[in-house]
């Protein structure tokens, strides 16, 4: 072959003088690095992704990792990425998969965003003491009401509410398949929600009846596959989503390889045993804002206006626009999907190149919305790239009234973005949906951590806004004054909307 | 810091500014020097019908001129006039006061349901963002402000203010923190006939302030205290709500109470607080909101400002300390402390 192999990504190795080689990184490993030849524990590093699943249960603390340092001829342009990305695609001809999130160095602009606390002439207020409200309600608000005294001199109703979903912390769980991640994931991050008083998205891959407990707690996707959907499916769901992208892959469909769609999946989804699930780029039905106006209402009535619908988009320069028309389709929520969100499979060069980052699409869709004063109107769902509890106050305070974390869940099941999910591989149990994997997954320790992830957010978030001097979430929500960017450059800062440090 | 003083006489019996004066100056600990101000309802009843703008004009020849102009394009100025002034040691007079009574003419904004007022509130929102040297900071009927950065007293004589007689008059008195003490920054803060004084800081002013601004209202002054004004404006004046209600659209209860209300009370607390979220306001603040029928104290909701209510017959009165409502009225009864958000209301009996 001419042009033989490319270098080592990593290189295992084992320290022999801990190891006693009881086999349990054989076990472990998925991708088939370590094997046992005669007296010895073998190992292939080409195997390897670095899920430190090996790592992580090797009883000796004996298995070391590292990146294999090799060095091509240093150039600032050819980088080694780029370089390796034409080898494979000169052998293959094919495009490139990867999984999880954007893995290009853009500056992260939630990183160069500080936020405010309070000193002297304006307390702070500590949540231990005072009340702290963080509770969330996502739907369409009235733009006014109306009431009407009556003789007894009570003041009466008399706008009706629409519904709402009612979250106690601004903390959801994106949409993740069953297909794309296994069950045992999904029943954690479940019961995970029902617990904390959030909610989480079921994915384009229908609803399992494992999950149903928990459907109080599930926002149900319509896909431009419509996998699984029924009658049954959008009446379960407290919410409906309908998905028209996603910020890891903006402007294309989905693809669940046949080897994922197992009997349960394909009984889920509706599909044929084995057989790729694809969703097309766009739904068969939307080709333009009027198409959407009418599925969002005819999702409300099959289900008689008893449920929020959300429209997702991933997050584009001309989000704002967009958004603007998704508001006035009837939808409830507009989620933006940032450039950094995750996603068991896309094309590399989506994946990392195509897209705007989420800070930009909420202050901008805040903006477009309040220059048309219909921003209380519509909540707005921050998505794609939201790894602390700083980041979900940040989002907040530019504009957003909820986030959606995703990767962040499934670090805290024990994910370890080691970028290989659309492998079918997953050696955490997380995106596979081998039996023997999947059971790697404790449901009962898994949902835990979940939960503590989002408990501990909220606490976080909860303090940072005492600090700021605010004890409601409201106030919080749009509140750019509380934001100061930090070497960021004055174009973006306008974009943003925010003053700079010192001002 | 920042003290605050509000009085109403229920039977609209007019008082002189003498005994307000008085009672600012009590609370010359809460302020710096760098801004005091009064307003009184009540004070122009020989233009009662016309609109009174109160104009800092920082020259009269250039800047009167553009003022004039926009007036005259939207209505009649019947009376114009420079508000008497009296020379005061320590206080650089850095503006000239000027009046006009102003007669809007409704047909110019045909489509609206109170087009004289929208015309008026749309005149302060261009001249006062223009930023051409001349700052409309009062503009309702029978209403005046008088302010100025100095202390109480060195205002209230710059003005005289015991030539003017109100029935509701509110007072404040200014310790700046977050922006330079310069006299568009003194309250009371006004808008037509809301007028409004604050001791505490608006932490939720950037949620407030591009709520407000989405409806055409524009913050100019540099200060969290105007946007109050203005969404009482907006709750009271467009969307009808009554001042109690608007009151809880600004300082709502906590979710955990409204969880637990009777069905009826529940609906409606929960439906303001969905309705009205970005109009909430957090932070310490304790805060007296007058108009011509009613004038209300309220603070935040765990209230880190103090407020005191008295009343002495016919009289209400508000303020940060109660020695301020003693040296007005020594006499005062029912001295009383409002819990936290709860709003105290003054009507008038006649
Ligand atoms: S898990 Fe650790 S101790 Fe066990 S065989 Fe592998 S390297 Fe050796
Ligand atoms: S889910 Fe599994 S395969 Fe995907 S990045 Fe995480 S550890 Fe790797």
């Amino acid at each position: 072959m001419s042009l033989g192999s490319t270098p080592l990504r990593y290189r295992i190795s084992i320290d022999r003088e801990r190891c006693m080689e009881c086999e349990r990184c054989i076990e472990n490993c998925s991708y088939g690095v370590f094997r046992r030849e005669g007296e010895k524990i073998m190992i292939d590093s080409r195997k390897c992704t670095a899920c430190h699943r090996c790592l992580a249960m090797c009883p000796r603390d004996a298995i070391m990792l590292e990146e294999y340092p090799c060095d091509y001829r240093s150039h600032p342009v050819w980088t080694r990425q780029a370089r390796e990305a034409i080898y494979n695609q000169a052998k293959t001809g094919k495009i490139i998969l990867s999984g999880m999130g954007n893995a290009l160095d853009y500056p992260i602009i939630f990183d160069r965003l500080v936020l405010d606390a309070c000193q002297v002439t304006n307390p702070s207020i500590d949540p231990l003491r005072e009340p702290m409200e963080v509770r969330t309600y996502l739907g369409k608000k009235p733009s006014r009401i109306e009431v009407k005294k009556k003789e007894n001199g009570d003041v009466e109703l008399v706008t009706e509410l629409v519904p709402n979903l009612q979250a106690e912390t601004p903390i959801m769980i994106g949409h993740m398949s069953y297909g794309a991640i296994s069950l045992n994931a999904q029943l954690s991050m479940a019961r995970a929600v029902a617990e904390t008083g959030t909610f989480m998205g079921t994915g384009e891959g229908g609803l399992h009846e494992r999950l149903y407990p928990y459907q109080n707690h599930m926002i149900v996707q319509i896909a431009s596959g419509r996998f699984g959907v029924d009658i049954d499916y959008l009446e379960r769901g407290s919410a409906i989503e309908i998905k028209i992208g996603q910020g890891a892959k903006p402007g294309i469909g989905g693809h669940l390889p046949g080897e994922k769609v197992c009997l349960d999946v394909s009984c889920t989804r509706m599909i044929p045993l084995g057989s790729d699930a694809i969703s097309p780029a766009p739904h068969h039905d939307i080709y333009s804002i009027e198409d959407l106006a009418q599925l969002v209402r005819s999702l409300k009535e099959a289900t008689e206006w008893k449920k929020p619908v959300f429209v997702k988009i991933a997050a584009v320069h001309n989000a704002a626009a967009i958004a603007a028309g998704i508001a006035r389709s009837g939808a409830d929520a507009i989620v933006l999907d940032g450039f950094k969100g995750g996603t068991g499979a896309a094309p590399r060069v989506f994946r990392d190149h195509v897209g705007i980052p989420i800070e930009a699409a909420v202050a901008s869709v805040d903006a477009k919305l309040r220059g048309q004063g219909i921003r209380n109107e519509v909540s707005i769902i921050a998505s794609g790239g939201i790894r602390e509890s700083a980041d979900v106050a940040k989002a907040i305070a530019l504009g957003a009234d909820a986030v959606y974390i995703g990767t962040a869940a499934l670090v805290a099941m024990g994910c370890r973005v080691c970028g290989s999910c659309y492998r079918n591989l997953c050696p955490w149990g997380i995106a596979t949906q081998q039996q023997n994997l999947v059971d790697r997954l404790d449901p009962d320790v898994a949902s835990k951590q979940v939960a503590n992830l989002i408990n501990a957010w909220t606490l976080e978030l909860a303090e940072l806004m005492g600090a700021a001097g605010i004890n409601s979430i409201e106030s919080l929500r749009g509140n750019r004054d509380r934001l100061r960017g930090y070497m960021l450059d004055e174009s973006l800062m306008s974009v943003l909307d925010v003053k700079q440090v010192g001002a | 810091m920042c003290g605050i003083i509000g009085v109403m006489d229920r039977r609209r019996q007019r008082m002189d500014g003498s005994a307000i004066k008085r009672a600012l100056s009590m609370m010359n600990e809460r302020g710096s020097g760098e801004g005091a101000g009064y307003v009184a309802y009540g004070v122009y009843p020989e233009y009662k019908d016309c609109y009174a703008l109160h104009v800092f004009f920082d020259n009269t020849h250039e800047t009167k001129r553009i003022v004039d102009t926009t007036l005259e394009q939207w209505g009649t100025i019947v009376h114009d006039e420079r508000i008497p002034t009296y020379d005061q040691p320590g206080l650089r007079a850095i503006h000239i006061p000027w009046r006009y009574f102003f007669k809007p003419d409704p047909n110019r904004m045909s489509h609206s349901r109170s087009p004289e007022d929208d015309i008026v509130a749309q005149i302060v929102m261009r001249i006062n963002t223009a930023r051409k040297g001349a700052l409309i900071y009062s503009s309702g009927k029978n209403v005046g402000v008088f302010k100025a950065a100095g202390w109480p007293e060195e205002v209230a004589d710059f003005y005289r203010i015991e030539d003017y007689k109100g029935y509701i008059w509110l007072a404040h008195n200014r310790y700046p923190t977050n922006t330079p003490g310069w006299w568009g920054g003194a309250h009371p803060f006004n808008l037509l006939n809301w007028s409004v004084v604050h001791n505490g800081e608006i932490t939720s002013y950037g949620t407030n302030r591009r709520h407000i601004e989405s409806y055409g209202y524009q913050c100019t002054m540099f200060t969290d205290t105007e946007v109050v004004a203005y969404l009482f404006d907006h709750l009271v004046r467009k969307h009808g709500l009554d001042i109690d209600l608007a009151v809880r659209a600004l300082a709502p209860p906590f979710w955990d109470d409204i969880d637990t209300m009777p069905e009826a009370r529940e609906k409606l607390n929960r439906a303001i607080r969905l309705a009205y979220g970005p109009a909430m306001m957090n932070g310490p603040f304790a805060i007296v909101v007058a108009n011509h029928d009613a004038m209300v104290g309220f603070t935040d909701r765990i209230k880190l400002r103090p407020l005191v209510v008295g009343e002495c017959g016919d009289r209400l009165y508000i303020s940060s300390e109660e020695a301020a409502i003693r040296a007005m009225e020594p006499n005062v009864e029912r001295i009383n402390m409002p819990p936290a958000g709860e709003p105290v209301i003054g009507r008038f009996v006649v």
